[in-house]
């Protein structure tokens, strides 16, 4: 699975930059496997994994579901029922590998693009999508799902992923907590200050890095000159580098590190290396700045097809299946589809309805003077 | 140069020169290389000068601001891209303490010359942290000059003059407002700190910034069809603030009307309506009013045009400040 590092690649690298941080390697000994790209099993003596026929289906049923989910916000935020979608295509393995390893009670920190991680959780997709129609700034209650509101500035959930693992640490609970964020984050003082708090206090979180190569236009090695998983050794405790693009390797090495962090050794850090298929978000354009032959060359490490091969390699599921998942992804499309349309504008007041917990005076004025204000346009209607 | 230029064009344009005309001065930021910035303000620069000259930093805002600073104090001129305005709050902390202090503490011997550009402000219709109006922040630390142009000529040219200041410079670029198009003249015709008469009236006077400016110019002509006559005074530097201008025109006018999109609790226009009115109160015919967004966090895109002043508004004060 060696991949020609692009010539653009090479020339933006320093001397001396390991190869394996350039865009489009992923070839590095370090990086844990166990399904390759052609779809073959292969063992791993630190990462053992059974996984059943069924627990399998499982996986590939998330996996497509996933992604048609991300499919259709990206074509609703074309048709301007959306004002911006950030794609997790090429994603989809490393947030459903590391959602499935996580228990009910551990609880997840997500950036803006953990869509897939959301669906393990079983957060109501249209619940993603308030915040990039526009009619809220996320919405959902965190508690109920265990999944954390949507943070969008760069790093910040780190230090809250951390201050809840300690408060599982007073509490004496036996839960671990994921904090995910990007290679570009990693560059953050609130990361770095997450990882110094998580293991001076030997906190159950698990930082889950997906290293997509990219941050915007940035590459990996505008952020790091070692591999990112090697910063953890400095912050003391450990750092695992998995392939991001395999499933079976994200579910392995997360429920790996998950127990490490709740049975009471402290934080892990697990990159997984992946690849942003799509632009940054919908208002970016990547031909700018990397190559078509690098989107390429990842294409071939798909974490659907690459399931897939290895289902049917394997005789794990048969046509009646495949077709239920189809089916399946079509009612999603379906519902996503009319559930975001039939999303109503929130009313005006939505302003000033949640800003303190308890009244609060200046909030009231501001209320009453809006109110006030929009009942003198006839109608009592603003516009 | 002069010609017809979109307010981000403008910007590009004074970057270009200013890199031209100094060696020392230098581009740090979040993609503003290869991709030339989101907004693409600081788009071919690193072709030309390269990545030595324009330079793609980190993810990191503390780290941009704190190197900018060090870079400084080695005699270069640094110009920092903020990427959004809610991003600038992780580089806080360098901007107050450290930047906005460094001369005063050097009892003069060490210069900040450092430009902080940020898009800012609303309407866009952007998720959350994309619309802030900060410009209080940073108005309310001594030591910092804070600037909002809200035309092509302005963006260039005050671009130019911040960063050619010896002081630290925070920079705030309407987003709304970058394709907006307009005449730049080649040459500076007001000193940084001024304030400028962007239409003469004689019934009140409106005064805004950045974004609002335009506001500001609509709904004084939707007024003169009322037969009013609004005078717009555009503001330009927000620290200082050339209360000369002000004062006389409020006094001329005898009202006088601060529009805003930041937050009116604790805003730029409780300054201005605080010192206007202890130094014109015996010209004023009615209290200056505020204009501007509530006591909220900026809301949801959906319901963002409840929240913005707009021309509705504007003219709702100004029948106010009449009625008096
Ligand atoms: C503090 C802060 N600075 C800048 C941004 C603008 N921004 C949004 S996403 C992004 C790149 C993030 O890259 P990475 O952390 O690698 O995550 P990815 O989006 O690739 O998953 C930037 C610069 C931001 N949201 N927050």
């Amino acid at each position: 699975m060696t991949v020609k590092s692009t010539a653009r690649a090479r020339k933006k690298a320093a001397p001396g930059v390991p190869d394996n941080l350039r865009a489009g390697s992923g070839s590095a000994p370090e990086l844990v496997q166990l399904l390759t790209p052609e779809g073959d099993r292969v063992e791993h003596p630190d990462f053992p994994l059974t996984a059943t026929p069924e627990e399998l289906r499982g996986l590939y049923r998330d996996l497509v579901l996933v992604r048609r989910f991300d499919a259709e916000a990206t074509s609703l935020q074309r048709q301007g029922e959306l004002g911006l979608w950030a794609s997790l295509l090429g994603q989809e393995a490393a947030q459903v590998g590391s959602g499935r390893a996580m228990r009910p009670g551990d609880y997840a920190f997500p950036t803006y693009r953990e869509h897939g991680v959301a669906w393990c959780r079983d957060v109501d997709p249209l619940n993603l999508l308030g915040m990039f129609r526009g009619v809220n700034h996320g919405g959902w209650d965190p508690n109920e799902k265990n999944f954390h509101l949507y943070t969008i500035v760069i790093g910040a959930q780190a230090l809250h992923a951390t201050g809840y693992a300690m408060g599982i640490t007073k509490d004496g609970a036996d839960d671990a907590v994921i904090a995910y964020f990007g290679d570009g984050a990693s560059s953050q003082g609130d990361v770095n200050e997450a990882f110094t708090f998580a293991s001076v206090y030997n906190s159950p979180v698990v930082f889950f890095c997906q290293n997509n190569q990219w941050a915007i236009s940035e590459p990996t090695t505008t952020q790091t000159r070692i591999p990112l998983y090697r910063r953890a050794s400095g912050f003391g405790f450990p750092g695992v580098r998995v392939d991001g693009n395999d499933v079976l390797a994200c579910l392995a090495v997360t429920r790996w590190a998950l127990d490490h962090a709740r049975s009471g050794n402290g934080p892990v850090l697990i990159e997984a290396f992946t690849y942003r298929m799509g632009a940054h978000t919908t208002s970016d354009d990547p031909t700018r700045y990397r190559l078509t032959e690098e989107t390429e060359a990842w294409k071939a490490k798909d974490p659907i097809l690459r399931l897939k091969a290895h289902l049917d390699k394997e005789g794990l599921a048969d046509e009646a299946f495949f077709a239920e998942v189809e089916a399946a992804s079509e009612a999603l499309g379906l519902r996503v589809r009319e559930g975001v349309r039939s999303m109503p504008d929130p009313d005006p007041t939505l302003i000033f309805d949640h800003v303190y917990a308890e009244p609060h005076a200046q909030v009231a004025e501001d209320r009453a003077e809006y109110i006030a204000y929009a009942a003198s346009f006839e109608g009592g209607e603003h516009h | 140069m002069a010609g017809q230029l979109s307010i981000a064009k403008a910007l590009n344009e004074a970057l270009r020169k200013s890199l031209e005309s100094d060696p020392k001065t230098v581009l740090m930021g979040e993609d503003i290389g290869k991709l030339g910035g989101v907004f693409r303000i600081t788009d071919g620069l690193q072709k030309d000068f390269g990545e030595g000259r324009v330079i793609d930093t980190p993810l990191a805002e503390s780290g941009i601001m704190g190197t900018a600073i060090g870079l400084a104090l080695r005699g270069y001129r640094p110009v920092v891209e903020i990427q959004f305005d809610g991003f600038v709050y992780p580089a806080f902390d360098q901007i107050v303490s450290q930047l906005a202090k460094m001369h005063a503490r050097s009892l003069g011997h060490v210069k900040m010359p450092v430009t902080v550009r940020i898009p800012y402000a609303g309407g866009i219709g952007a998720v959350e942290h994309h619309s802030e109006s900060h410009e209080a922040y940073f108005a309310h630390t001594a030591g910092l000059k804070v600037v909002t142009p809200s035309n092509a000529h302005d963006a260039h040219w005050m671009l130019r003059q911040a960063i050619a200041s010896d002081d630290p410079v925070i920079f705030l670029e309407p987003k709304r407002r970058y394709w907006d198009k307009g005449e730049v003249g080649d040459a500076a015709d007001l000193p940084l700190h001024s304030a400028r008469i962007v239409r003469p009236g004689a019934d009140a006077t409106l005064i805004a910034y950045g974004p609002m400016v335009k506001v500001c110019q609509e709904a004084a002509a939707a007024a003169e069809e009322d037969g009013r006559s609004l005078e717009v005074v555009d503001l330009r530097s927000l620290s200082p603030v050339d209360f000369a201008a002000l004062e006389e025109s409020v006094k001329r006018t005898g009202r006088g009307i601060v529009v805003h999109e930041a937050p009116v609790f604790l805003g730029m226009g409780a300054e201005l309506a605080a010192r206007l009115t202890e130094r014109c109160f015996y010209h004023l015919e009615a209290p200056i009013l505020r204009v501007g967004g509530y006591y909220a966090p900026y809301p949801p895109s959906r319901v963002e045009e409840a929240f913005l002043p707009d021309l509705d508004r504007v003219l709702d004060a100004v029948d106010r400040a009449l009625a008096y």
